[in-house]
């Protein structure tokens, strides 16, 4: 069934979208995030403007990891007051990186910054996450007790000023280096048209040292609100976010997310990470190829204004 | 239904433009079969016809029979920029870049006979006969110019707008169905730009220009997609509240749909 985007300009088939927003559901169900970084380049594929991609996906995320949130929410697994310290970096990131996208957009090399940071960030963290799933199955195979984390142990990070104590996640840390976290999310997130979970679970695990119980659901909330602050920013400034789209989007995804969690839950962690790893890879690996090779038109057209 | 309609047009048509008669030999009378096309959520692509007839009049040869026609179509203008990819440390990024200024974005030029054929090089490149003579204005500089056709920027342009159906040239495509009268098809692909489209013919016997005449008929969005497009434009703002709401209302769904408790 074909169906035209009123801001796309362009007729979809309604089923093709619906089943990649089932499909990108399901594997952000299962790893916990929101999937964005598959979703932005899979709509880029079958022809809609990569701005357009970027500012609706923002929408389509926002749904998700509202969905999960409402479920982290239920299972006590948020912790509001680490949430409310990342949003405040998250929203001035957020707000930062539209504008840079806005920028970028005008002086024609928004494709080339979406694709470099494609192929830098998710190489980078596909390669480390893929890395570290693969010791943790080895460890297990050889039989080898995983390493307990040494609770005293201070990093630099633990030396930095204003601290607070979040008591939910039973940890004492310096609000400055979660700000800065929430700031460079926020910035990511708008700019390339992700929700930055992948990027964000990681960052929070090993260098935040907070613990797994309130890992997901809190970056889930940091999600949420950039995505939701994203969707509006774009909305007012670029005019780009293509209601029919993300609809249909988010229909397909949350109900992909159900069935991606029930899964998820089944595959043991080390393994997950490793799958994760593996698809992030794979994901900034395609992106590098395309830069590389010779494109096979060298020429590309844009409207700038004016129309009639 | 659409015969029915064009020729009741066509009836309109003539009736209006009889009342200007210029002192020419010849009067060119056109419409095309719609001159509101909308586009609906289930839109992918149309096609117009164009019908006419020659008419002469008293001084006109009588033997004069071998009449050529060029139709061009052209969409509401836009500035663009065409934008070259090279390498540079190992990656393709874009470098050089030409802008188009007030270009059509859709363009179509058809005709009953290759354009070499019916006029001497001399006559199409003044009458703008084929996408080599059409004029895009392009900034050089200082200076609002066309360029040769055969530039890179442009013949790239030129390429691209028609891979996308956009920009095309049919030298085959108007037919008389008798000497005087004639019909073309105007194919509108999927992703036709919205707004007026102007329709100019040019009759031509022997090489020489004999005289022109002008219609339009424009692109609309209408219900649901015109409404959802001008929202997003005009009120961004509550339009980017009203779809965070349905993201938060879609997601809110699905957690009391897919309750495991």
């Amino acid at each position: 069934m074909q169906l035209y985007l009123p801001i796309a300009d362009i007729p979809v088939n309604v089923f093709l979208i619906l089943a990649m927003g089932a499909a990108v559901g399901f594997v952000s169900g299962m790893f916990g995030i929101g999937g964005g970084f598959l979703m932005t380049p899979l709509l880029i594929f079958v022809g809609i403007a990569p701005a357009v991609a970027v500012a609706s996906v923002a929408s389509h995320i926002a749904a998700s990891s509202f969905s999960g949130a409402i479920s982290y929410w239920r299972r006590r697994a948020i912790d509001p007051a680490l949430a409310l310290v990342l949003l405040c970096g998250g929203t001035v990131g957020t707000a930062l990186g539209v504008w840079t996208f806005t920028l970028l957009r005008s002086l024609g090399q928004l494709d080339l910054m979406i694709a470099l940071s494609y192929v830098v960030l998710l190489s980078t963290t596909g390669a480390l996450m893929f890395w570290e799933g693969l010791r943790a199955i080895l460890r297990v195979r050889r039989g080898v007790a995983v390493p307990m984390r040494r609770s005293g142990s201070h990093g630099w990070i633990h030396g930095l000023p204003l601290k607070m104590r979040f008591k939910r996640s039973k940890i004492y840390l310096s609000v400055v280096p979660i700000v800065v976290v929430g700031l460079i999310i926020g910035f990511i997130g708008a700019v390339m048209g992700i929700g930055g979970g992948f990027i964000l679970i990681p960052i929070m695990i090993y260098l935040l040292r907070v613990p797994t119980s309130t890992v997901i659901g809190t970056s889930m909330v940091l999600t949420l609100v950039t995505m939701v602050f994203a969707t509006m920013l774009h909305a007012v400034t670029n005019h780009l976010v293509d209601a029919v789209l993300a609809l249909i989007l988010m229909v397909g995804g949350v109900t992909g997310a159900q069935f991606g969690a029930r899964a998820g839950q089944k595959i043991r962690g080390e393994h997950l990470r490793l799958l994760l790893g593996l698809l992030i890879l794979a994901v900034g690996i395609r992106f590098a190829i395309e830069l590389v090779i010779q494109p096979d038109d060298l020429f590309t057209i844009r409207e700038t204004g004016g129309t009639g | 239904m659409i015969a029915r309609i064009s020729l009741a047009a066509l009836g309109v048509a003539l009736l209006s433009t009889t009342c200007a008669v210029p002192a020419r030999a010849e009067r060119l009378i056109a419409s095309v079969s719609n001159h509101r096309v909308t586009v609906t959520p289930n839109y992918s692509g149309e096609e117009l016809v164009l019908f006419g007839s020659v008419e002469k009049d008293a001084s006109t040869p009588a033997n004069r029979t071998n009449y050529d026609l060029v139709v061009t179509v052209a969409g509401p203008r836009a500035d663009m920029v065409t934008r070259r990819k090279e390498r540079k440390f190992g990656i393709w990024v874009n470098t050089d870049y030409r802008q188009f200024l007030k270009v059509p974005t859709y363009l179509a030029l058809f005709s009953n006979r290759p354009f070499d054929a019916l006029a001497s090089p001399e006559v199409e490149r003044r009458q703008q006969l084929g996408l080599n003579n059409v004029l895009l204005t392009q900034r050089v500089g200082p200076d609002y110019a066309d360029v040769v056709p055969n530039d890179a920027f442009r013949s790239a342009f030129v390429r691209l707008r028609s891979e996308h159906g956009l920009y095309r040239e049919e030298t085959s495509a108007v037919t008389f169905l008798t000497p005087t009268l004639f019909r073309t098809g105007i194919p509108l692909p999927a992703e036709v730009p919205i707004g007026t489209y102007d329709v100019e013919i040019k009759l031509f016997s022997d090489g020489h220009f004999l005289t022109r005449t002008e219609t339009a008929f424009e692109i609309v969005k209408v219900g649901f997609e015109q409404f959802v497009a001008t929202t997003a434009r005009q009120n961004g703002f509550v339009y980017g509240l009203v779809t965070a709401f349905m993201a938060l209302m879609t997601g809110w769904m699905a957690s009391i749909v897919f309750r495991k408790d």
